[in-house]
């Protein structure tokens, strides 16, 4: 067993902060931009670039609480139907004369509740693993939804709800805005808060955090209602860039999401992993997908690349880990 | 385990911790338990709808639920070793497709070969699945989640979006899940020589004991000398050769192929071995109650639409079907380590 501890401050060397798993994020971001570039001229016009983050953004909301699932060494593959979920009963309300406003404060509330369902279950079950619980809640969610939409869509939406995936905000879009925004809170939230540090001690030893007074239930369902709230936001989001919404909506974002996380250099394991590597991961993986695109990959193209940069993203830290213990011998 | 809950229950009487002896008792009488709900909800549903328990509604639910049993098998041994695998859909609609696509290529091709492209394909996804979790120790359900995006894609892929369609196979084939021998559909004949293999690999060979071992303890397996890796490697690749299997057998069954074939199945064929008491935390599983739970489940997709239930419950239900069922089995584990605890006491 490798010994591992939550390091103090690092000390800065110079060769220490350029072999970081960000950097060859960022060097396969200028690759991925370099192509873009050479598969269509127009790619790298600022006009196309703002409108390209607007196509993808809306998972990236639920990559910000996904990383601290996953660095507590769960994980939550429930979040595309919460949005689904979220996003049904909104639009239905909305459909039976309930005002928007209102419909929107109760997709919150939907997804809150169902990632604090999540959290509970987890919690009061610890036989069980997260795996499964959001297992059984990925498919109950999702049922709820087809119970009340069927195989109808609904929408016709008010004309300003359209401003959250169309809007611009002097000349930036709304939802690259909002990202940000988030992306900032999340980022204290989790390296310069003590909820961060205890997220980082529980995720390296849940017992040893235990011990040493950290309420690990409560912030296990903190996080996974975090999870919640997040996925309906993304939900308002995509739903708002849809203009409509069925049950089948969001189908297969927790692969992406959960790709973008462990391509970001979040462990699986647990305990390990950076904010920033995430939201590299989310651009990156965004602005592929679009380049794909731009060269007509077919979208069950698409689905294969993702599950083989899924499982190449986990494998390369297991390797590097795997030589690094057979030198060690 | 079982000798012990009885023990300490008849031990503690009618003590003050009821509710031990109560879940452990769950465990114990569990296949009774299951088979006591089939009864009744065939029953029920007989009384709503009397076509329920005819001869030719009874055949088509066993013929279903053969396929569902021989994939519940493979998750049973994949679940005790701690694991899960979510890519069984896909790789059953892969292996389908390559065999659909083989049959219709070649005709002439006799079925056996038939299924052994499908076996062939399936174990192949298998191994490689088995690769990643066991040798790069990837998380079963990060692997599998990326593998049946891959294996759905490549379905598509390989079939070029189309469909491979009834008038596209030849007889030979689609009579591999239609013809009977003995009068038994051969599903159903597949079905118990794949339980009686199974049976004999869980519970008379070394390997199939170590299967358990890993589940129970993968530390103290692996102190003792069991190669986990190859066992688990082992137990990914037989999940992947009985979904190709499955892929042949559905394929033939419905006479098309498709590149959604089957998708969430492995849905239900999770909630087949949990609801027949397999231990989402590994070690526990019984093949008896794996197949009840398949049977149960098989009943259930087959009744829910006699009796008038719309199709878009059918997610809600199957998903209330896992949860509730790992509850009672997590509530069971507790109640039996409750009682081993107060058996040590005295």
């Amino acid at each position: 067993m490798e010994q591992r501890l939550i390091a103090n401050k690092k000390e800065f060397t110079l060769k220490g902060f350029f072999l970081q798993w960000e950097w060859l994020l960022v060097l396969l971001l200028i690759g991925v931009f370099v192509m873009n570039s050479n598969l269509s001229e127009y790619f790298l016009d600022s006009a196309n670039l703002r409108d390209a983050t607007m196509g993808f953004l809306d998972k990236a909301f639920i990559v910000l609480p996904m990383v601290f699932i996953i660095l507590l060494g769960d994980i939550d593959i429930s979040v595309a139907s919460i949005v689904a979920l979220s996003s049904v009963i909104m639009a239905d309300l909305y459909n039976h004369g309930v005002p928007m406003e209102l419909a929107v404060v109760i997709c919150l509330a939907v997804g809150t509740i169902c990632g604090w369902v999540n959290g509970l279950l987890i919690v009061k079950y610890k036989e069980l693993s997260a795996v499964i619980v959001t297992l059984a809640t990925m498919i109950i969610y999702r049922g709820i939804a087809y119970i009340l939409l069927e195989d109808q869509a609904s929408g016709k939406f008010p004309s300003w709800f359209k401003f959250l995936g169309w809007g611009y905000v002097g000349g930036i879009p709304f939802i690259l805005i909002a990202f940000v925004f988030f992306a900032v809170v999340f980022w204290i939230l989790l390296h310069k808060t003590t909820f961060g540090r205890m997220v980082y001690a529980m995720g390296n030893n849940t017992t040893a955090a235990r011990f040493s007074g950290i309420q690990v239930d409560k912030i296990k369902i903190i996080v996974f209602t975090l999870a919640g709230l997040m996925s309906a936001i993304a939900a308002l989001f995509l739903t708002s860039r849809m203009g409509s919404t069925r049950p089948n909506i969001a189908m297969g974002y927790e692969l992406e999401v959960i790709a973008m996380v462990v391509l970001g250099g979040v462990s699986t394991a647990g305990g390990k992993g950076r904010m920033i590597g995430a939201i590299l991961a989310v651009f990156l993986i965004g602005f592929l997908r679009y380049g794909l695109g731009l060269v007509n990959v077919s979208a069950q193209m698409l689905l294969i690349i993702m599950g083989v940069l899924l499982i190449v993203s986990v494998a390369i830290p297991q390797l590097k880990q795997r030589f690094a213990y057979v030198r060690r011998k | 385990m079982k000798q012990t809950a009885t023990n300490s229950a008849a031990l503690q009487g009618a003590g003050p911790d009821k509710n031990g002896s109560l879940s452990a008792n769950i465990a114990k009488f569990r296949e009774l338990g299951l088979l006591l709900f089939i009864v009744i909800l065939s029953v029920g549903v007989q009384l709503r709808n009397p076509s329920f328990l005819t001869w030719e509604n009874i055949s088509d639910i066993a013929t279903n639920t053969a396929i569902l049993s021989i994939l519940a098998v493979g998750m049973m041994l994949v679940i005790i070793t701690r694991g899960i695998d979510l890519s069984i859909g896909a790789t059953l609609a892969l292996s389908g497709m390559v065999s659909a696509l083989t049959v219709s290529q070649y005709p002439d091709l006799h079925p056996l070969l038939a299924v052994g492209v499908g076996v062939g394909v399936g174990l192949v996804c298998g191994v490689v699945i088995g690769f990643l979790v066991s040798w790069i120790n990837i998380l079963p359900i990060i692997a599998t989640l990326g593998m049946m995006n891959v294996f759905r894609g490549l379905t598509f892929e390989t079939s070029g979006g189309k469909w491979v369609s009834a008038h596209q196979m030849p007889e030979s084939f689609k009579a591999i899940a239609t013809g009977s021998v003995f009068g038994i559909n051969n599903l159903i004949l597949i079905a118990i020589a794949i339980y009686i293999v199974a049976y004999y690999f869980v519970s008379h060979t070394r390997t199939g004991r170590r299967v358990y071992a890993i589940g129970s303890n993968p530390e103290s397996a692996d102190i003792s000398g069991i190669r986990t890796g190859r066992i688990l490697w082992l137990v990914y690749s037989i999940m992947g050769g009985l979904s190709g299997l499955a892929g042949v057998l559905w394929v033939s069954k419905f006479a098309s192929a498709q590149g959604d074939t089957a998708s969430g199945y492995e849905l239900s064929v999770i909630a087949a071995c949990v609801l027949g008491g397999v231990s989402i935390a590994g070690g526990v599983g019984k093949l008896s109650g794996v197949i009840l739970g398949a049977v149960l489940l098989g009943i259930l997709n087959n009744a829910l639409p006699m009796i008038n239930v719309s199709p878009f419950w059918q997610n809600f239900i199957q998903g209330s079907i896992i949860l509730i069922a790992v509850l009672v089995n997590a509530l069971v584990k507790r109640g039996i380590d409750r009682n081993n605890l107060m058996r040590r006491k005295i």
